[in-house]
């Protein structure tokens, strides 16, 4: 790196107060702006930040979207998961392979591509799809691979790195953009045309407290899947001493098959802030911060625009609803390509620009959170019940739904149906009922609440989605009835691979040698006992991880195992052991260097 | 002003516990051994290993990190907990490289020790033969990546005890690899040997050279008891 | 496992040593006097000891030494699975491969390439030998648990003669070679 790019970085930090708490911005603009992470620049952005490489290195290598290495100049990120692979991922990553003449993962020879694949990037209802120089592109087929590297090739210099984030105008020069609209079924919460501050003007017209009253009267919980009670943890967040306090919406939505917090965040974006500065002016907070998974950064722009549209309208800012001391503004997080900054106290670690590891509690993050400081960390769809409750108040929210789970909830549904797409429906129906609403008449099960959920089968598909039965986050995945359970189950093993952060042995290790007695299980060469094995390990996972990866991650294996013994039955070796590893394929490697045959058995 | 003490219990034994303790040093000042790896008594806990995970109230949690509380009623010494502990010090056996018989640490290696007090005879779990270069370019400390187990002792000690920063984490999950201050090795760092995160290594991934056998085998730390024996030994007699 | 015996005069004691360095065997013989207490109590069938290449009849106990680094090595160990009641992996090699393991982080081809190609001490050309009397290397050295089903283990660099010792006895009266504390040793 040159003395411009020095000085490039300098002006970089100090544009972030030369604050190490900002990393994740300061490291993303000079990811984007020389396409990588050298050496150089981490000698560089320690020097400014007056702390050491090693821990600048320690964040930077945490994230799958930065880059320690030079790679290509444009980025094509394909979706793999089992949604996108059953509607033909692998074939378009095949046209893409050969019309570039690498393999996923590799860069081409003139640095102009990198082909990878990513985790679920919110598009389950869309797949095949891919990010490519972080545009969404949905619904891709094999034929469309040559249109896009040519689009790619003709905009602007060539030798020039995209802008990041990218730009309306940037997607607009590629084929298969934009995504269509995920909303199938609108109910209460996204019904009607809300106008931008209702839910706050309805909070500034009481005291704080009474607004976290309303919340609690409302019964709302949190709807990332856990259900803690919304208005218990404002209360408690409002009653904990800081010097400040925080509202965080966690956009992280990283869960495979989920996607309702894209199509908030980009058709509902003031329900979602007007959501926020409910929770700012309840809680007492300044600032809110809203955590976006950096697969979304194409919604940076519009995020952005009404934001400043909010304060240009007064709902942003100083002395909001002319409240003289009700100073409130928002920042957006983005984030980087890691599952597990989902989970709220990992969420807070990268906020303060640190690896996405999860702290223990207690503390809890009402105690302290964000630069240790009190801090409520709702999910997006809550953030948009609570506008509507200050809206529309607690009784009309508690009318929909069971009496544990009031309102409704958006049911994220791809995979094996006929309309595939965010249902906003009551809680308490039946999966039987979400089933015949998104045509799925003949589906061998559904992955329920995504990979860390669970695999429901048909004799459950009269169990209700609400807390007191199937709690959910929204993932809903439908398999069919010729799809193979348990290679989707490994395929979900492999996911919690990527995704461990590494901080306990249960789950860094775990997951890994889970994975491999799922291959072993697929490859029909599992024994009864490599059965067993394989659920003893699932279960000690579960019951020794530190955090809610780890603690869920056995799932895919342990609930297909539950719900379909059948299944893995069928798949067992008939001999009493198999090895590890066949001897051929030991051999393989001496057969190559030697150009000989093994000795037969026998001989 | 003396802060009130308390009182829990661990497997039916009262302990009296005062506040700011964590479980686990309540009870080892009680003489009642819960089996850790990543604590060091110098360091503050990290919660890495969850070797120590107790069943607290109903709930599993790493003892080091959960505070002492009134009434807690904890599980330690029970056949799924030791179960669980062994299969997770089986799982850094086969995650890393770890030949005990030619491993300087062997006989004062907290890994090994634990493998031993919790009845693992073999890892069974598949090996999977990681690739890690030994580091040796510095002149006192050798770096053995093959051995290390990710626990984060000396990037605590280095950080908090030394003021140097020498260690840090690169990576995630099973790629995970501790990583050092400089690009071109320990020896390019500020580390000296008589750093306290010298001193901290529970294996033998940082070892000072020239030292290891001046205790012969047979005679370390736990070639003739188990791990934990001294702080059971404070614990006089059973509370009746 | 059924740990019933087979009905011989004497229970049969079967060893074999894989890759590794007979020094399990050597250990085996590091019991003193009680050798001949030893000869009493089982009847040696194939092993090293007494040259017996080939079984001919099942055998109660089998000591594994060493573990799989080739194809010979493979084929020795279901032998011994296919003849042996119990079967016993016996030391560090047997158990997680031991020093001819270090190889396991390289490649085959690499690790041939060192040796023979562009090794220090070569001198001309190197030429990776490949008569066929030679058994194809595996990929890498597996632990025996990996190869066949294992029944126990009695670990140790070598596991001391009293270890071995107190092992086998346990064995042979049918109980679980559950190893003291002093005598339970990796290295």
């Amino acid at each position: 790196m040159n003395a411009a790019g020095t000085a490039w970085i300098g002006g970089i930090v100090r544009s972030f107060g030369s604050d190490r708490t900002r990393l994740m911005d300061i490291v993303t603009a000079v990811q984007h702006q020389f396409g990588y992470v050298s050496d150089e620049a981490v000698q560089s952005l320690a020097t400014d930040l007056g702390i050491h490489p090693v821990e600048i290195e320690e964040m930077v290598s945490f994230y799958a979207f930065f880059d320690r290495q030079e790679r290509g100049r444009n980025r094509i990120r394909l979706s793999n998961t089992p949604i996108s692979v059953m509607k033909g991922a692998r074939d378009v990553a095949r046209a893409f392979e050969e019309a570039l003449g690498i393999r996923l993962g590799e860069t081409t020879a003139d640095g102009a591509f990198t082909l990878q694949w990513t985790s679920d990037i919110g598009l389950a209802d869309q797949e095949p799809a891919a990010l490519v120089n972080g545009i969404p592109l949905a619904a891709l087929t094999p034929e469309d691979a040559p249109l896009i590297l040519a689009a790619l090739r003709q905009a602007g210099d060539p030798s020039a790195l995209p802008a990041y984030p990218p730009s309306a105008a940037d997607a607009a020069r590629l084929p298969n953009a934009p995504i269509r609209s995920s909303l199938v079924q609108a109910g209460p919460l996204l019904g009607g045309s809300p106008d931008k501050a209702a839910g706050l003007r309805a909070a500034l017209a009481l005291t704080p407290e009474a607004v976290i009253d309303e919340i609690t009267a409302s019964k709302l919980r949190g709807r990332g899947g856990a259900g803690f009670p919304t208005g218990l943890k404002w209360r408690l967040t409002r009653k904990a001493t800081g010097v400040e306090h925080y509202i965080a919406c966690n956009a992280d939505e990283g869960e495979p098959g989920t996607f309702k917090d894209r199509l908030l965040l980009s058709e509902f974006p003031d329900l979602v802030f007007d959501g926020m500065s409910v929770a700012g002016y309840a809680l007492g907070a300044r600032t809110g911060l809203l955590y976006l998974r950096g697969e979304y950064a194409y919604m940076w722009d519009d995020l952005q625009r009404v934001l400043r549209e909010r304060r240009s309208l007064g709902l942003l800012g100083t002395g909001i609803g002319g409240k003289a001391g009700f100073d409130f503004d928002i920042r957006i997080q983005l984030g980087a390509g890691a599952y597990i900054c989902g989970e709220e106290s990992s969420l807070l670690e990268s906020l303060e620009g640190k690896r996405g590891s999860p702290r223990d509690r207690p503390p809890f993050p009402t105690e302290r959170g964000y630069l240790g400081q009190p801090t409520a960390i709702d999910n997006v769809e809550t953030l948009v019940c609570a506008t509507r409750i200050m809206e529309k108040g607690a009784a009309w929210f508690a009318s929909f739904g069971t009496k544990e789970s009031t309102g409704t909830k958006l049911m994220c549904v791809s995979g094996d149906c006929e309309r595939p797409g965010i249902y906003e429906t009551p809680f308490g129906i039946t999966i039987n009922e979400l089933l015949d609403l998104v045509g799925a008449p003949d589906a061998q099960y559904v992955q329920f609440s995504g990979p860390s959920g669970q695999a429901v089968a048909p004799k459950d598909f009269g169990r209700r989605i609400a807390y007191e039965d199937l709690s959910t986050g929204g993932s809903t995945m439908i398999f069919g009835p010729n799809r193979d359970v348990l290679d989707i189950a490994l395929q979900f093993s492999a996911f919690f691979v990527d995704e461990s952060c590494g901080w306990c042995p249960p789950c860094r290790v775990g997951t890994t040698l889970l994975k491999q007695g799922m291959e072993k299980i697929v490859a029909g060469r599992a024994t009864l006992a490599d059965l067993a094995s394989t659920e003893a390990l699932a279960n000690t996972v579960l019951r020794m991880s530190r955090c809610g990866l780890g603690q869920t991650a056995p799932n895919p294996i342990l609930t297909t195992m539950r719900s379909f013994p059948e299944i893995y039955e069928s798949r067992l070796a008939s001999a009493d052991f198999e090895p590890l590893v066949p001897l051929q394929d030991a051999l393989r490697a001496a057969v190559q260097v030697q150009g000989r045959d093994p000795v037969k058995d026998g001989a | 002003m003396v802060a009130e003490s308390f009182s829990f219990t661990i497997d039916g034994i009262v302990v009296q516990a005062r506040p700011g303790q964590s479980v686990l040093q309540a009870c080892d000042e009680a003489g009642i051994y819960i089996p850790r790896l990543c604590h060091h008594p110098d360091l503050a806990p990290s919660g890495a290993c969850r070797v120590c995970t107790c069943r607290i109230n109903g709930r599993n949690s790493a003892a080091c990190v959960t505070p002492a509380a009134p009434g807690m009623v904890i599980e330690n010494d029970t056949p799924l907990l030791t179960a669980d502990r062994r299969a997770v010090i089986e799982m850094l056996f086969v995650e890393g490289n770890h030949p005990c018989p030619y491993c300087v640490a062997s006989g004062d290696c907290e890994l090994q020790a634990l493998g031993y007090r919790l009845g693992m005879v073999a890892p069974v779990q598949p090996y999977q033969w990681p690739g890690r270069p030994i580091d040796a370019t510095h002149p006192d400390i050798a770096l053995d990546h093959d051995r290390c187990i990710l626990c984060a002792r000396c990037i605590e000690a280095s950080r908090m005890q030394d003021g140097k920063s020498v260690f840090g984490f690169a990576g995630r999950g099973i790629a995970m690899r501790l990583n050092v201050d400089a690009a071109g090795g320990l020896g390019d760092t500020q580390m000296a040997a008589i750093d306290k995160a010298a001193s901290v290594c529970p294996v033998a991934c940082i070892v000072i050279k020239r030292g290891s056998y001046r205790i012969p085998n047979g005679e370390r730390r736990f070639d003739k008891a188990p791990i934990g024996s001294d702080i059971e030994a404070r614990r006089a007699r059973p509370t009746p | 496992m059924s740990a019933t015996l087979v009905k011989h005069a004497k229970p049969t004691l079967a060893t074999c040593a894989l890759t590794g360095c007979f020094g399990c065997h050597m250990s085996l013989l590091d019991i003193d006097e009680r050798i001949l207490e030893l000869v009493d109590l089982v009847d040696l069938d194939v092993s090293p000891f007494d040259d017996k290449k080939a079984f001919d009849r099942p055998v109660d106990v089998g000591f594994i030494e060493g573990g799989c680094s080739n194809e010979y090595n493979v084929r020795e160990l279901r032998e011994f699975r296919k003849h042996c009641r119990i079967l016993v992996s016996v030391g560090a090699c047997a158990i997680n491969g031991g020093v001819p393991a270090m190889r396991n982080t390289i490649s085959l081809r690499d690790c041939l390439d060192a040796v023979y190609l562009h090794g220090v001490s070569l001198q001309g050309d190197g030429v990776i030998p490949n008569d066929e009397d030679l058994p194809l290397l595996l990929d890498r050295v597996y632990p025996s648990h990996e190869v066949v089903k294992i029944d126990y283990f009695l670990p140790g660099c070598p596991p001391s003669g009293d270890a071995l010792w107190e092992g086998l006895k346990a064995l042979l009266i049918g109980n679980k070679p559950d190893l003291p504390y002093l005598l339970c040793k990796y290295e």
